[in-house]
């Protein structure tokens, strides 16, 4: 029997793929890389592209669409950690932006939402003390 | 006949309070169960997740990532989770007063701290609370995305790598079962080794490009899906916990209105035997 490595492939909302390969082909930054059972320890990290898992004994190859991501490799176990998300740097500049600007927001001006969680809050005191004053009253007549 | 018209309106009303707890029961128990599905999904790559940083631990990088050194404490941070909407039993509440009171330590300890919120209730305590709140997310629905919090993570790794905040934790509700959730505190970054030293043999990994780069995209995905782990997490207790506390209003409503009910029909007897007792009297005397 041919020599076979074991192959992960999750991302953050599930996985994806588990089981064993005799050939994993994954789009690395650097350029594709082929992977055989025994690979030395590498990690690198993955562009989007098609990563190709060879189950072998004759089978089809199994493709797999990532948009990123991480492989790591250890001379027995194969790990995609694949991005659900469209990474790139400035898009998460931007989206760190994006809730820097949500918090100051939030902070300066105290209305709409944030007046609505306290006025909820208040809301939520003000009926248990009337029913506790109801509660007081029916006891007191009882 | 007195008040019995009012226990009459009054039964109405709670019977309709008692429909729509029990409809938001029925949903949360949908949601719940599909909210767990979730949880179940992500778990995956998360423990895939932790044992690549476990053999990075066990492998020794020529280049420390700031993620991975100590450093004296005077800022931190905490990333808290909570939900966008209320109706769900003392969750939110049994979690802040929990923060609370560690918060209070670091205070007293004379440190500072920074908050990046999730979800709109904790934005509204930690607002009236009085500390920086530097980023925030809300409204993440019951499908949360790892994209919604790509950003309000970085706000606070930047922070860590520029050194205004030398610790991050995370608060969230960690999903025990349906009736128990427990409000759990851990450290985001530095990065906690619990592993010890292995010196069995001396490796470490091929880097490619090298070992900043990759380093650095790892650690960062690595803090988000705990980040995004504790939200889809947050939010299965959310809906279980909404569900029991729908479920014991419910109770309670059928409860009221057995009461009201013997109290209606106690009153409606009495307005009867005095009627009857009226007219008794009233042909005895003719």
């Amino acid at each position: 029997m041919a020599m076979t490595i074991h192959v992960d492939i999750v991302s953050a909302e599930g996985e994806i793929f588990s089981g064993v390969a005799e050939m994993i082909y994954a789009p690395a930054v650097m350029g594709e890389v082929g992977i055989a059972p025994r690979h030395t320890p590498l990690v690198t990290q993955l562009k989007p592209g098609e990563i190709r898992v060879d189950t072998g004994s004759g089978k089809d190859m199994q493709h797999f669409y990532v948009s990123g991501g991480i492989l790591e490799i250890q001379p027995h176990v194969v790990t995609v950690l694949a991005d659900t998300a469209i990474r790139a740097t400035d898009l998460d500049e931007a989206a760190a932006q994006e809730a820097k600007r949500r918090a100051e927001e939030a902070m300066a001006d105290r209305s709409a939402e944030f007046e609505y969680a306290k006025a909820q809050s208040e809301l939520a005191e003000a009926v248990a003390q009337l029913r506790a004053i109801e509660r007081i009253r029916k006891g007191k007549r009882g | 006949m007195a008040g019995a018209k009012e226990i009459r309106t009054q039964i109405g009303s709670i019977k309709n309070t008692s429909k729509i707890t029990k409809a938001m029961e029925m949903v949360a128990a949908s949601k719940m169960r599909k909210a767990q599905n979730r949880m179940a999904a992500t778990r995956p790559y998360a423990e895939k997740m932790r044992k690549v940083i476990g053999h990075l631990f066990h492998a020794h990088p020529e280049y420390k990532h700031t993620f991975m050194i100590e450093r004296e404490v005077k800022r931190v941070g905490y990333i808290i989770v909570s939900s966008d909407r209320g109706l769900c039993g003392g969750l939110n509440n049994n979690l802040f007063r929990k923060l609370v009171k560690e918060l209070k330590e670091h205070r007293d300890a004379g440190t500072e701290i920074e908050f990046c919120t999730i979800g709109n209730k904790a934005l509204g305590f930690f607002g009236r609370f009085g500390g920086n709140i530097v980023s925030q997310a809300t409204h993440l629905g019951d499908m949360p995305h790892i994209e919604d919090l790509i950003g309000t993570v970085k706000v606070m790794l930047d922070a860590y790598a520029e050194g205004k905040i030398d610790r991050i934790y995370i608060a969230y509700n960690n999903f025990v079962n349906t009736m128990t959730q427990s409000p759990t505190f851990e450290q985001l970054v530095p990065i906690p080794s619990t592993m010890e030293e292995d010196l069995k043999h001396h490796w470490d990994y091929i880097y490619e490009p090298d070992s900043k780069e990759v380093l650095d995209n790892l650690l960062g995905r690595y803090v988000e899906s705990l980040v995004y782990q504790a939200v889809v997490e947050n939010g299965a207790c959310e809906q279980s916990a909404r569900m029991v506390a729908m479920k014991s209003a419910s109770d309670n409503a059928k409860n009221l209105i057995d009461e009201l009910q013997l109290i209606y029909n106690k009153a409606r007897q009495a307005a009867i035997t005095q009627e009857i007792s009226e007219i008794v009297g009233g042909a005895a005397a003719v």
